[in-house]
């Protein structure tokens, strides 16, 4: 019972502070890279907590990133869900690959992501992200051991303190 | 029934459910996204949440000011001696510049009074930090520490030391965001102070450039011209120095120029920047005439109306060559 409710707060804390991360100031050229921190966060938590986190808290998460950052309201909402429901039906085979073919996965999911994220500023009106945002999934990807390491080692310590 | 969940019908019962609460969410959020664009719900929603989003801004921007505050701490007692030196040789260049604009300014007022000028040109500034962190990476805007309670309103001009950095264009309790030049959204009017061609600048979204789109081929404009702003629309007072042109490209047709221009305002580096505050809109009939000058009927008729408003920028031109 105790675990639970640390583990929630775990994963709370962690999609919060991705979604601060958004915001943290980068040198211009470095702006289009930043990798979009709520998907990996999410991600983890798709692949190691599949009851607790689904659709609704990517939509939630992703209107928060939205109200924060002020472009379009829903825009990351549902390029998260997207993400999020991918991850879902492949969620059997992703938890055992190995970390580096899951970066590769986690690659073409944020491609395919960009690929959204054009579709819908084309279809808003919006002007087309740069060139080098087509990298960001290149990032993201590379981060994506980190982040899985991270959180799993966090995880395991709170366990680790539970009586 | 354990196994068969982890197995295949785990699969499909994923797959079932999970494709209608997907569908379901991915209306919502295409709706939501239709009423915000049409609709600008965002800015509301933000205001109403206000509360709840300046505190993250102020959260997300803390390290950056962490970082500033421990790096001024660290700096060494040679760099501040220098910096110090600098600043005093400084400070006399801008006291004996004041001392000149003082004279200046006084002699501009007297013979404003001698025009029949009613009112002086007086600019009402208040002081803003910027809050450093990134919106949006595709839109140029910054977020400052001045709001609605500070008597910001929506369409102030902002400036720093060298010139027009943008406009407000939201306004929470304690915050506002500001929209750069920059952004591919803002327009300009703008004034060539060598040549006096106006255009509209707008902003390229990419780096830190305008765009003089649609500008005649034989437009009297050069590589190196500074830009003012030129007042037309009412939202910047006239002759703030906006950019300085950088290029000169004819377009595809041959028939317009396509000038890129460099801000002058250090849109990236600016800590703090100055929110002009105008002049209260004169309510009513207008005062009486005052009786310093020489009478009204020794004036030309285009002498009153030209010379208030060339004034500023033939003085920035002055004051800039």
């Amino acid at each position: 019972m105790m675990r639970a409710g640390w583990q929630r707060w775990v994963c709370y804390l962690s999609l919060a502070l991705s979604v601060l991360l958004l915001l943290l100031p980068l040198p211009d050229a470095l702006r289009p890279l930043r990798p979009w921190w709520p998907a990996l966060v999410l991600l983890y938590w798709v692949l190691e907590a599949p009851d607790r986190v689904g659709l609704g808290t990517a939509f939630v998460t992703g209107l928060a990133a939205d109200v924060l950052a002020g472009a379009l309201l829903g825009d990351q909402a549902l390029r998260l869900l997207v993400v999020v429901f991918l991850a879902q039906r492949f969620r059997a085979r992703l938890r055992f690959f190995p970390i580096p073919q899951q970066s590769a996965a986690v690659l073409l999911l944020l491609l395919n992501d960009s690929l959204l994220r054009w579709l819908i500023r084309a279809f808003a009106g919006m002007s087309p992200p740069p060139p080098l945002a087509w990298m960001a999934p290149l990032v993201g990807a590379a981060l994506w051991p980190f982040v899985f390491l991270l959180l799993d080692a966090s995880r395991a310590r709170l366990r680790a303190r539970e009586p | 029934m354990a196994l068969s969940r982890d197995g295949s019908p785990g699969w499909s019962a994923v797959g079932g459910g999970g494709t209608l609460r997907l569908a379901a969410y991915l209306l919502l959020a295409g709706a939501l996204m239709m009423l915000d664009h049409r609709n600008a719900w965002l800015p509301r929603l933000r205001a109403a949440s206000a509360l709840l989003v300046q505190p993250l801004w102020r959260l997300a921007g803390a390290p950056a000011q962490w970082y500033e505050d421990a790096r001024q701490h660290l700096a060494s007692q040679a760099s501040l001696r220098a910096e110090n030196g600098k600043l005093r040789d400084a400070l006399l260049l801008a006291n004996v510049r004041i001392a000149r604009m003082q004279a200046l300014v006084r002699q501009n007022d007297q013979l404003k009074r001698l025009l029949d000028a009613a009112e002086t040109l007086r600019m009402q500034g208040q002081l803003a930090r910027v809050i450093d962190i990134d919106l949006d990476p595709y839109r140029r805007r910054i977020v400052i520490d001045r709001g609605a309670r500070q008597g910001v309103h929506i369409g102030q001009p902002v400036v720093d030391a060298h010139g027009v950095m943008g406009q407000v264009i939201e306004v929470l309790p304690d915050t506002a965001v500001v929209l750069l030049v920059t952004d591919p959204s803002a327009a300009l009017p703008v004034l060539d102070a060598r040549s006096g061609v106006r255009a509209l600048a707008y902003g390229s979204g990419h780096g830190d450039q305008l765009e003089l789109p649609n500008l005649a081929i034989n437009a009297d404009v050069r590589v190196g011209d500074e830009l003012l702003s030129s007042g037309l629309g009412g939202r910047f007072p006239a002759g703030f120095p906006v950019a300085r042109v950088t290029a000169l490209t004819p377009d595809r047709s041959g028939s317009y120029l396509r000038v890129a221009a460099r801000p002058l305002a250090h849109l990236n580096r600016s800590d703090h920047v100055l929110l002009l505050r105008d002049l209260a809109e004169p309510v009513g009939p207008p005062p009486p005439a005052s009786r310093v000058g020489p009478p009204a009927m020794l004036q030309g008729p285009a002498g009153a109306a030209s010379v208030p408003v060339a004034a500023p920028s033939r003085a920035r031109g002055g004051a800039g060559a």
